[in-house]
């Protein structure tokens, strides 16, 4: 499964809330930490991905920050102004004053020209083999299909022009399987795995793009294996003589109620969210990798979870 | 932030805010439970406060419109069966109504109510221009869920409205779409780019411009611009008046907004920004429910112990236990794991604790949804849920 990071350009997306920032930091940090010269780009642009590498702000220049990794975020006017520059070879984009404000309008009225700028950018830094590798913090799960279609959707809208030109060497990167891929981070919870599940439908009916992989994202650890629940089951049932709760409770000489109810709270959750981690599996077209990742109990976010988390993918994609 | 007024008192509860508001929008970032707490707020006002109640959400989960006794629902206001509240055990006072957004439907509605004639109506509705706008144009989404809900008002068919609102990148953009929208239509910006549709003559300062835009997008594009923008401009005059109406909805005193997070880092961070933003417009910040919170009696200082000794001296603890609970290295392993997951979600609910301190500074009512260790798939769910934050 290594060959994941082997593609060229990964878009990670997900439900809100289920860890897609997380994923897409980590798995840029596990490229860059085997060698791979790796960009990572958040879509947006008051996100923070730079709090996940604890490294200051970052901008629409990328910034090391690590060893072999470059992190930066989109700003669709600043890549507009290096599109005209580097591609079109439009020479004035110093004096683009008062054709920024035109342009958010227009960017926001022309249907897919501020998507086109944004996964164009991304695509470009591709095929310009600035890296090994980009790790896109994309949009969440339902605006990606329509982000990722932008190029089509321009094709269709645009008959001539250099955009249109522009939009044939972008579907062919896009729609190679060995280049490009999207990864969608689930949590096991009901929303996140429905949306999941329709995104991968969407995907396919709507872009060029190949699901590349599935990351299940906070797996709750399974507590006890099937014969030490039975023994935790008989600890904690009242109606035996004596409630081994009680005698627990004058070994440890300490209340150990709570003790249990966390327990039961802990299995229970595990229970409930397997299910839609199982339906997540079953549901998913065969052949789809599905990484797991368990669930962190830990202060915070930062370097360090962020370190661990490439860890486990790592170990997931048999590194 | 730091405007922020520190420590004030809860003096209410979810149940005074829904009984004194006509509208109450819940906001928050992506997967924090807002549909679910609104659903459960509304069943709540239903049951106990009486009248007619409509919770108007985006995308539900199909386990929620069951849960509330649907089948499905669309754009059109449903009545949630008074069945479902039997079932529940519950005799409701009021009645419960759902409504879903459906952002295609509700655009081509204002089309039709706006459009000065048939032949623009359809000109519109045709345009591939405009099925593409509505359609992606994200903060479409944002203004026409205020704009359902500025309509349902005004119908004046319910004394209680409780809305989830779509999920943002930024929360605080469908707050700023209905005036956002406004500008939009009465914008320089959109008189200029109309200006090929109407004249071939073009100003000396916008015909940079327009040379650059043809290089990139073809004339042929530009001019489909351009015939939409015309096209939307004959609908400019009752857009516009609308917007503002819509925003002065929103600043009513009889409407609240209810803020949704849990207390994991992201969500809390917009749900700061969130309040922040109410403030700075003039809005009014009714509660924080705070979803998924861990129970307190995780950060017990004697269980603490407890769990230390479970982790520490599994093996002596184990051999003092009655003997026919299983196997002494079995019994072992459980203890060990008992305490050690203990301590494990001991980390989680303090550093819940410290984010909550700190959330808290703002609001007057601040609610707290325990961890549920199912999933809500019913009524009598939904009402559960809604006991935890009522009073």
């Amino acid at each position: 499964m290594t060959d994941l990071l082997d593609r060229k350009l990964l878009f990670v997306t997900g439900k809100g809330g289920v860890g897609k920032t997380t994923i897409a930091a980590s798995l840029a940090l596990l490229a860059s930490q085997h060698g791979k010269r790796t960009l990572v780009g958040e879509i947006d642009a008051k996100g923070n991905l730079a709090d996940f590498y604890e490294t200051g702000p970052t901008s629409f220049k990328e910034r090391e920050v690590a060893p072999n990794l470059w992190a930066m975020s989109m700003d669709t006017e600043e890549s507009l102004k290096e599109y005209l520059s580097l591609q079109l070879k439009i020479p004035f984009v110093a004096r683009l004053g008062p054709l920024a404000r035109t342009f958010d309008f227009v960017a926001n009225a022309a249907p897919g020209v501020k998507e086109i700028l944004t996964v164009g950018k991304f695509l470009w830094e591709v095929r310009e083999r600035h890296y090994d590798l980009v790790v896109v913090d994309a949009v969440a799960t339902g605006h990606i299909a329509g982000q990722l279609a932008a190029p089509q959707a321009i094709q269709e809208l645009v008959h001539v022009g250099l955009v249109r030109d522009q939009t044939d060497w972008m579907l062919e990167i896009l729609g190679d399987p060995a280049q490009t891929g999207v990864v969608i981070v689930a949590a096991p919870e009901e929303m996140p795995v429905n949306e999941s599940l329709e995104l991968v439908d969407r995907l396919r009916a709507e872009t060029v793009v190949d699901l590349a992989a599935v990351v299940a994202n906070r797996v709750l650890p399974e507590l006890f294996s099937r014969g030490e629940e039975e023994v935790f089951e008989a600890i904690d049932d009242p109606t035996r003589t004596p409630p081994g709760a009680e005698v627990l409770a004058a070994a440890v000489g300490g209340p150990v109620r709570q003790l249990l109810d966390g327990a039961e709270l802990a299995v229970k959750l595990r229970r409930t969210r397997a299910v839609h981690l199982t339906r997540l599996r079953t549901e998913l077209p065969p052949g789809t990798p599905l990484l797991y990742v368990p669930y962190l109990f830990q202060r915070s976010h930062g370097a360090r979870a962020t370190a661990q988390v490439a860890a486990h993918l790592g170990e997931e994609l048999g590194f | 932030m730091a405007s922020r007024k520190k420590a004030k008192v809860s003096t209410g509860s979810l149940e005074q805010l829904l009984a004194a508001k006509e509208i109450v929008i819940h906001c928050g970032s992506g997967g924090v439970g807002k549909t679910t707490t609104a659903a459960a707020a509304a069943a709540m006002a239903a049951a106990h406060l009486g009248g007619k109640v409509l919770v108007l959400t985006v995308d539900p989960a199909k386990r929620l419109a069951n849960a509330l006794g649907l089948e499905e629902f669309g754009n059109v206001e449903t009545r949630v069966p008074p069945e479902a509240f039997a079932e529940a055990g519950v005799e409701p006072r009021g009645e419960l109504w759902a409504a879903m957004l459906d952002t295609k439907q509700s655009w081509d509605d204002l089309v039709r109510m706006h459009a000065p004639d048939a032949k623009t109506r359809d000109a519109i509705l045709d345009n591939p221009l405009y099925k593409n706008i509505t359609g992606r144009f994200v903060q479409s989404h944002d203004y026409i869920a205020m704009e359902r809900l500025y309509e349902i008002h005004a119908s004046g068919t319910y004394d209680l409205i409780v809305v989830d609102t779509p999920p943002t990148r930024n929360a605080i953009d469908f707050l700023e779409a209905p005036e956002r929208m406004a500008d939009f239509f009465s914008s320089r910006l959109l008189r200029w780019l109309t200006v090929p549709a109407r004249s071939r003559v073009l100003s000396m300062a916008s015909k940079p411009f327009y040379s650059v835009a043809d290089r990139i997008l073809g004339s042929k594009f530009l001019e489909d611009i351009a015939e939409f923008f015309l096209l939307f401009q004959t609908m400019y005059d009752g857009f516009v008046e609308r917007a503002h109406a819509v925003t002065r909805t929103l600043a009513d005193t009889r409407t609240t907004f209810v803020v949704v997070s849990t207390l994991e880092s992201a969500p809390v961070a917009e749900a700061e920004f969130f309040i922040d933003a109410l403030e700075d417009h003039g809005l009014q910040l009714g509660a924080v429910v705070l979803n998924k919170v861990l129970p307190g009696w995780f950060l017990d200082a004697g269980t603490t112990a407890a769990a230390k000794a479970l982790c520490s001296d599994a093996d002596r603890l184990a051999a003092a236990l009655p003997a026919d609970l299983g196997a002494a290295d079995q019994v072992a392993r459980v203890l060990h794991e008992v305490g050690e997951s203990f301590l494990n979600f001991q980390v989680v609910a303090k550093r819940e604790l410290e984010t909550r301190a700190e959330l808290s500074a703002a609001p007057e009512v601040v609610a707290s949804v325990p961890y549920f260790d199912h999933d809500i798939t019913d009524l009598a769910g939904l009402l559960e849920l809604g006991q935890q934050i009522w009073r």
